[in-house]
C-alpha cells in the first residue's frame, strides 16, 4: 500500500479524532459495561441472561426484515424512473424525497400517531364520510408503517445513486441482442443496482431493528422491541450492564445479518440473484 | 389616533400595576446572585409557566427577581429521574422527588442537607407534612405538593362508573385500558386489589402481583406517562390509574372524564424539593426553594398544577378557596380512601422489582410465525447460495472445456 503524506494524514485527522471520540471509546466502553457487574468486577451474567430476551430480539430483527424489504420493494421503481427522467423532473422528485428529512423523526413519528389513532386524523375523516372505523395504532403493522415512512429516504438515495450512473448502453445492448424486458432486467440492471441494494439494505434495516421511539408510539409499548428494552436498562432501570450486553448481542446479530446479505452483492459477477 | 394610543398605554400601565406590585416576602434575601445558573430538574407539568389566569410564569419570576438565570428540565417519573443523578455526568441544583426515592437517596447519601430553619418561607409548610417519615427531621427535603392515585375514566366510554381498581382488567374495556408505566405505580394496583401492602418484600407476593400484570397485558392500549393528556383528553382511551392533580388539569380539557378513589385504598405521595450532592450552587438553589414557598408563587403553582398544597399560605389564600372546595384533592373524612405511602424498599427487592418489571415489559404473544418466517428466509437463502454455486461451476466448467 502506497504510503499517506503528512498532507494526507492532516487533512483525515479531524475525522478520525471524530471517530475515536465519538465512535471508538463509547464502543469500548459498551463492551466494558456488557463484562461488568454493578461494582465493576468481571461478569458474564448478563451475557448468559440474554436467552431470556430471545423472543424480543427475534421479533424485532423479524420486524426490521420486513419493513426493509418493504422499502426495497417501494424505493425500487421509484429509483429506477427517478433515474431515467429529465433532470429537471429528477430534481424535483429528489426534493419531494428529502423533504420530511427537514423534519424531526420524532416529531415525524408523533404525527404518525396522531394520525392514525382510534380517535385520529384519518379516522375522524371516515367517521365524517359514514364509512367504518379503522383500528390502526398499536399493531405491528402501524410499527412496519413507520419503520418504511421514516427510513425509505435512506433506502432511495442509495438506489438512485447507482442506477443514475448505470451504464445505459449496456441495457441497449443487451436489447440488442434479442434480450426480452425480464431478461435485462434480471442480467443486466438487477446486477448492477447489487451495491445499492446493498447499501440500502444496510442503512434501512439497521435503524429499523434498534428502533425504539417508534414502538413505543406506535406499538403503544404493549409490545417491546429490543430498541425499548436497552432504552429502558439505561433511561429507568438504572441497569447500564444489563443495557450494554444487549446492545453488543444486538450487534452481533445485525453483523450476522449484514454478513449474508453481502454473501449475495459480493465481489463475484454472478446475477440472477433475487433477495 | 394619538389619544387611542395614549388611553392603550394607560390600560397597560394599569394593568401591570398590581403585578409588579405585587412584591414577594424578604426582597432582600434574594440579591447578592445576580448571574449565576441553577438547573432544575422536575416532573413534567408540575409547575406554573403562564401568565394566564392570574397565575405567574414562576421560573421567569424567579429570574427577575433574583438575577440568577434558570434551567428547567423535565422527567416522566422517579426512576428516570435517578439514575441521571446516580451516575453523575449532569449536574442538577434542584430536584422534586416523591417520598420513597428521597428515602433512598437519602440512604445512598445522595442529598445535601437544608437548614430549614433559615428559610424564612419554611413557616409556610403545614405541620401535617413535617418529620414525615421519609425524612423525619427535615434535614434533606421541603414539601412540595401532596397528592393521591386514583383511576381517570372517560364517562362516555364505560358502562357504569368503576368502583374499583378491578375494572382495570375488565375484558370490555380491552384496547382502551391504559397502565402508568413506572414500576411502583403499577404493582401498586394489584397490590390493592390483593389485599397486599404497597411495601412487600414477600417474594410470593410480588409474582403474583407480577402475574396479574402479565394477564392484564393482552386488554392494554400501551404504558404511559405523560402522555395520557394526549390519549385521555381526545378520548382515545377510556380509563387510567394517575395522579389527582393531572385529572384536575385534564377535565378542564374534556369535560367528560370522570375520577374515583377505588375502594381498595390508593397510594398517597409527596413530592419534596431536595438539593442533591451534585449542586454547583448550593445558595442559589436555597434561595430556589425560599421562593418556592412564598405564598404568591406556591398559589400559582397549587392552581395550575392542580395538587393539594402543603403550603398553609395558599390554603388560607382567598383566590384558592375552590380548589379548597374540590373533593378530589382535600377529601372530607367519609370520603376519603384508605391510604397508603411508598417506602422505599432493600436492594433485594428493588432488584427483583426491575428483573419483573422487564419480565412483564418483553412478556409478548405467540412468535411462532417469526419462527417460521425466519425458516422461509433461510431456506430462500440457501436455495440461491446453492444456485449461485452451481451456476459458479457450470461456468468454471464451460470456460476450462474451450
Amino acid at each position: 500500500m502506497k504510503k499517506r503524506s503528512l498532507g494526507e494524514k492532516l487533512v483525515a485527522s479531524p475525522y478520525i479524532v471524530w471517530a475515536a471520540m465519538f465512535i471508538i471509546v463509547p464502543l469500548i466502553f459498551v463492551a466494558y459495561y456488557s463484562l461488568t457487574d454493578a461494582n465493576g468486577n468481571f461478569t458474564l451474567e448478563y451475557i448468559a441472561d440474554i436467552g431470556r430476551y430471545k423472543d424480543v430480539m427475534l421479533n424485532s430483527i423479524w420486524l426490521g426484515f420486513i419493513a426493509t424489504v418493504i422499502s426495497l420493494f417501494l424505493a425500487y421503481p421509484l429509483a429506477y424512473i427517478m433515474a431515467r427522467s429529465k433532470a429537471n423532473t429528477q430534481r424535483t422528485m429528489m426534493m419531494l424525497v428529502m423533504l420530511p428529512m427537514w423534519m424531526n423523526l420524532l416529531i415525524r413519528t408523533y404525527s404518525m400517531m396522531i394520525l392514525m389513532q382510534d380517535t385520529g386524523v384519518i379516522n375522524s375523516v371516515l367517521t365524517a364520510l359514514n364509512l367504518p372505523n379503522l383500528h390502526m395504532i398499536n399493531t405491528q403493522g402501524a410499527v412496519v408503517f413507520g419503520m418504511v415512512y421514516n427510513y425509505i429516504p435512506y433506502m432511495i438515495l442509495p438506489l438512485y445513486n447507482i442506477m443514475s450512473k448505470m451504464d445505459h448502453s449496456l441495457i441497449e445492448a443487451a436489447e440488442d441482442l434479442g434480450g426480452n424486458k425480464v431478461t435485462v432486467f434480471k442480467d443486466i440492471i438487477l446486477p448492477l443496482s447489487m451495491p445499492g441494494i446493498a447499501s440500502g439494505f444496510t442503512m434501512v434495516f439497521v435503524p429499523s431493528v434498534s428502533t425504539f421511539y417508534i414502538s413505543k408510539k406506535l406499538g403503544g409499548n404493549t409490545f417491546s422491541l429490543i430498541g425499548d428494552v436497552i432504552e429502558m436498562q439505561f433511561k429507568s432501570s438504572n441497569n447500564y450492564n444489563l443495557g450494554a450486553a444487549l446492545s453488543m448481542v444486538l450487534m452481533v446479530l445485525i453483523i450476522i445479518c449484514m454478513m449474508v446479505m453481502n454473501r449475495f452483492t459480493g465481489d463475484d459477477d454472478d446475477g440472477g440473484v433475487l433477495i | 389616533m394619538k389619544k387611542i394610543l395614549a388611553v392603550c398605554f394607560i390600560l397597560l400601565i394599569v394593568c401591570t400595576l398590581p403585578m409588579s406590585a405585587s412584591a414577594y416576602e424578604n426582597e432582600s434575601y434574594y440579591k447578592g446572585l445576580e448571574g449565576a445558573v441553577i438547573n432544575v430538574f422536575n416532573w413534567g407539568e408540575l409547575i406554573s409557566d403562564t401568565y394566564e389566569d392570574g397565575m405567574l410564569d414562576v421560573n421567569k419570576e424567579f429570574e427577575k427577581l433574583t438575577g440568577i438565570k434558570v434551567n428547567y428540565v423535565t422527567y416522566e417519573s422517579n426512576e428516570d429521574m435517578y439514575p441521571k443523578i446516580k451516575n453523575g455526568g449532569a449536574s442538577y441544583d434542584i430536584i422534586i422527588p416523591s417520598d420513597y426515592m428521597i428515602q433512598r437517596m437519602i440512604d445512598e447519601d445522595m442529598l445535601m442537607e437544608i437548614d430549614a430553619d433559615a428559610l424564612p418561607n419554611y413557616k409556610y409548610v403545614s405541620e401535617e407534612y413535617r418529620n414525615m417519615y421519609y425524612d423525619p427531621d427535615n434535614a434533606y427535603s421541603v414539601p412540595y405538593n401532596v397528592g393521591m392515585v386514583g383511576l381517570i375514566y372517560n364517562k362516555t366510554m364505560v358502562e357504569e362508573e368503576p368502583t374499583s381498581w378491578t375494572a382495570l382488567w375488565d375484558e370490555r374495556y380491552a384496547g382502551k385500558i391504559l397502565m402508568i408505566d413506572n414500576p411502583r405505580d403499577a404493582f401498586a394496583i394489584p397490590q390493592k386489589i390483593l389485599g397486599y401492602s404497597l411495601n412487600s418484600t414477600d417474594e410470593k407476593e410480588l409474582s403474583d402481583v407480577a402475574q396479574m400484570l402479565i394477564e392484564q397485558k393482552p386488554l392494554l392500549q400501551g404504558y404511559v406517562m405523560d402522555e395520557i393528556y394526549n390519549k385521555m383528553e381526545s378520548g382515545e382511551a377510556a380509563m387510567v390509574p394517575y395522579y389527582v392533580g393531572d385529572y384536575i388539569l385534564m377535565k378542564d380539557v374534556n369535560p367528560d372524564l370522570g375520577f374515583v378513589y377505588p375502594k381498595e385504598g390508593v397510594n398517597i405521595f409527596v413530592d419534596a424539593m431536595c438539593i442533591p450532592k451534585c449542586t454547583q450552587n448550593y445558595e442559589a438553589a436555597l434561595l430556589y426553594i425560599n421562593f418556592m414557598l412564598d405564598p404568591e408563587i406556591a398559589l400559582s403553582n397549587a392552581l395550575y398544577i392542580g395538587y393539594a398544597t402543603p403550603n398553609v399560605g395558599v390554603l388560607e389564600h382567598p383566590d384558592y378557596a375552590e380548589m379548597r372546595e374540590n373533593q378530589y384533592l382535600y377529601p372530607d373524612k367519609e370520603n376519603m380512601p384508605e391510604v397508603e405511602y411508598f417506602h422505599n424498599l432493600p436492594q433485594e427487592t428493588l432488584h427483583m422489582f426491575s428483573q419483573l418489571w422487564n419480565e412483564i415489559r418483553i412478556y409478548g404473544s405467540d412468535n411462532t410465525h417469526i419462527y417460521v418466517g425466519f425458516a422461509l428466509v433461510g431456506l430462500a437463502v440457501v436455495f440461491f447460495m446453492v444456485k449461485k454455486y452451481i451456476t459458479k461451476r457450470k461456468r468454471e466448467y464451460w470456460y476450462n472445456s474451450i
